[in-house]
């Protein structure tokens, strides 16, 4: 393996990943919102196969995903996991926490800088008090006047299907401030807001510290003239306190956190920055996207989560866990869109420009979801095919015999943990368990590889994609 | 036996691009009416 004077590290000062479950938000996902407005059955069955907050906490791959639970653990427990739930789960994480709905309310409340969210006094104060210390105070009403906004056309906040608040629009007539949108952006926002605040306190770093925050939220934040004008990074910044820092988004589909990252790293590695913070929020829109294959199933709803994650990275110290920028590759145009031309793009070439093989790496963080989501609604297990795939290319180069392929994928590979977020699995969820090993001496190192479905914008028939190495620094 | 057959073509993230599909019906004489390549995550 080459580690010669040249290598360029960028250290990981921490990471924190947190999921925010919101069963009553579920319906206002893309898919649920669409398929419940034409079956009103749908509905029903989707309010019925809701989990519970503590169900969601001893969810297994959740457990996984803020850090109490190691992929390679998760790979030996009894399937079905939404049934083999894990006794004594913790909302608190090595690297994570569990946040229920009654506290993301207060946050939202407490973020929103427009008068856009309105909750039923009473229950605000019985359910949902605690909003951070530096947050607004939030705008209570009557139920009798939370009820006259939504015949107004705001969107009903509900805990537990009873209403205790109204989402409204942040113009009349607007189709890029709607309520539906400023609900996706404002949840993002706060969910990476709660990320960074979290991972700072972690890290026992004053937010004063960071010069520049960059998201990877894949929200389009703007109005008419401005459709995803953007800049979330800054509202987050100033959310967490980040005085200052300013920001900027970083987006390429589920690519977003892994170019985020090569981004944040070179403003250090250039002296722009000397601590940089990459975040990311949930995705709204996605919560239920396969909502039917679980009911069909008899499963219960198992996206009823939102994702969200924050890094810091600053100047590389001995002995810790980092990026290797000079590892850093994007795939190109030419490239093509095939699995096998990602991977030659993504794995082999800039293993190869570092003297390296595929074989020298001693685990992929790919595309990491969870395939008890994807595998009842045909989509098949994804990490699984990613790891296939660069086992493939391993035999087609004879680094492996053909043989070996599931060896190769059982030694450098894991089973998917995280929600179907986008963004979210998209290889970063792993950074948290990477760093762990890398300090225990399990793994020398791994590799992040992202993929980003640039063609479902219809401006390229396009894919996309981005990787880099992550390694102990030399004592 | 396929000449001048229509046909939709939808490729896959993970799998086979849809452009990719077109390309070899196409060129094995059928008529690609629509073609697309989608993500299911």
């Amino acid at each position: 393996m080459s580690d010669s004077l040249k290598a360029v590290r960028i250290g990981v000062e921490g990471v924190f990943y947190s999921l925010t479950h919101v069963p009553d938000l579920v319906r206002y996902g893309s898919k649920p919102s669409r398929e419940t407005k034409a079956n009103h059955d749908l509905a029903e069955g989707l309010a019925k196969k809701l989990r519970s907050f503590p169900e969601a906490v001893a969810y297994a791959p959740h457990q996984v995903y803020i850090g109490n639970i190691t992929p390679e653990e998760l790979n030996g427990l009894t399937k079905p996991w939404y049934e083999k739930l894990i006794e004594g789960a913790s909302v608190q994480g090595r690297f994570g926490d569990l946040v229920d709905q009654s506290r993301f309310y207060s946050l939202l409340a407490a973020s929103d800088q427009f008068d856009l969210v309105t909750f039923e006094e009473k229950w605000f104060q019985e359910h949902a008090g605690g909003g951070p210390a530096n947050g607004r105070k939030p705008r209570l009403r009557s139920i009798a006047e939370i009820k006259a906004l939504c015949d107004k056309g705001a969107f009903q906040l509900c805990s537990g299907g009873m209403l205790v608040g109204a989402f409204e629009a942040g113009h009349a007539e607007d189709a890029n401030l709607t309520a539906e949108i400023l609900l996706e952006n404002l949840a993002a926002k706060v969910t990476a807001a709660h990320a960074l605040r979290s991972l700072l306190n972690a890290v026992k770093l004053h937010p004063g510290e960071i010069d520049y925050v960059i998201s990877c939220s894949e929200e389009a934040v703007g109005d008419r003239y401005n459709r995803g004008g953007g800049n979330l990074a800054k509202a987050i910044a100033e959310e967490v306190g980040c005085e200052n820092a300013s920001g900027s988004d970083t987006k390429a589909f589920c690519a977003g956190p892994l170019y985020a990252m090569v981004h944040g790293a070179s403003l250090i590695q250039s002296g722009v920055c000397r601590k940089v913070a990459v975040v990311a929020g949930g995705s709204l829109a996605k919560l239920g996207m396969k909502f039917e294959s679980h009911l069909k199933k008899g499963m219960p709803v198992l996206e009823d989560v939102l994702g969200s994650f924050a890094v810091v990275l600053e100047a590389a110290k001995p002995n810790m866990p980092c990026v290797r920028l000079d590892s850093a590759a994007f795939h190109p145009v030419r490239a093509g869109a095939s699995p096998q031309a990602m991977a030659e793009f993504l794995a082999e070439k800039p293993l190869a420009k570092l003297g390296m093989k595929l074989t020298d790496v001693d685990r992929y963080g790919v595309e990491l979801h969870n395939p008890e989501i994807t595998v009842p609604s045909g989509s098949g297990d994804v990490p699984r095919t990613n790891y296939l795939t660069l086992a493939a290319l391993a035999v087609m180069r004879g680094q492996i015999q053909k043989s070996q392929m599931e060896d190769f994928v059982r030694a450098r590979g894991m089973v998917g943990y995280a929600p179907t977020q986008g963004h979210i699995p998209s290889a970063i969820v792993y950074l948290g368990h990477a760093l762990d090993a890398l300090r225990d001496g399990k793994i020398r190192n791994a590799m992040f590889i992202s993929k980003g479905s640039l063609f479902l914008g219809r401006m390229t028939q396009l894919s996309d994609g981005c990787s880099f190495l992550v390694e102990q620094c030399p004592g | 036996m396929l000449e001048g057959k229509k046909v939709i073509a939808i490729g896959e993230r993970d799998g086979v691009p849809g452009p990719v599909i077109a390309e070899c019906l196409g060129g094995a004489g059928l008529e690609v009416v629509f073609q697309v390549t989608e993500c299911f995550v």
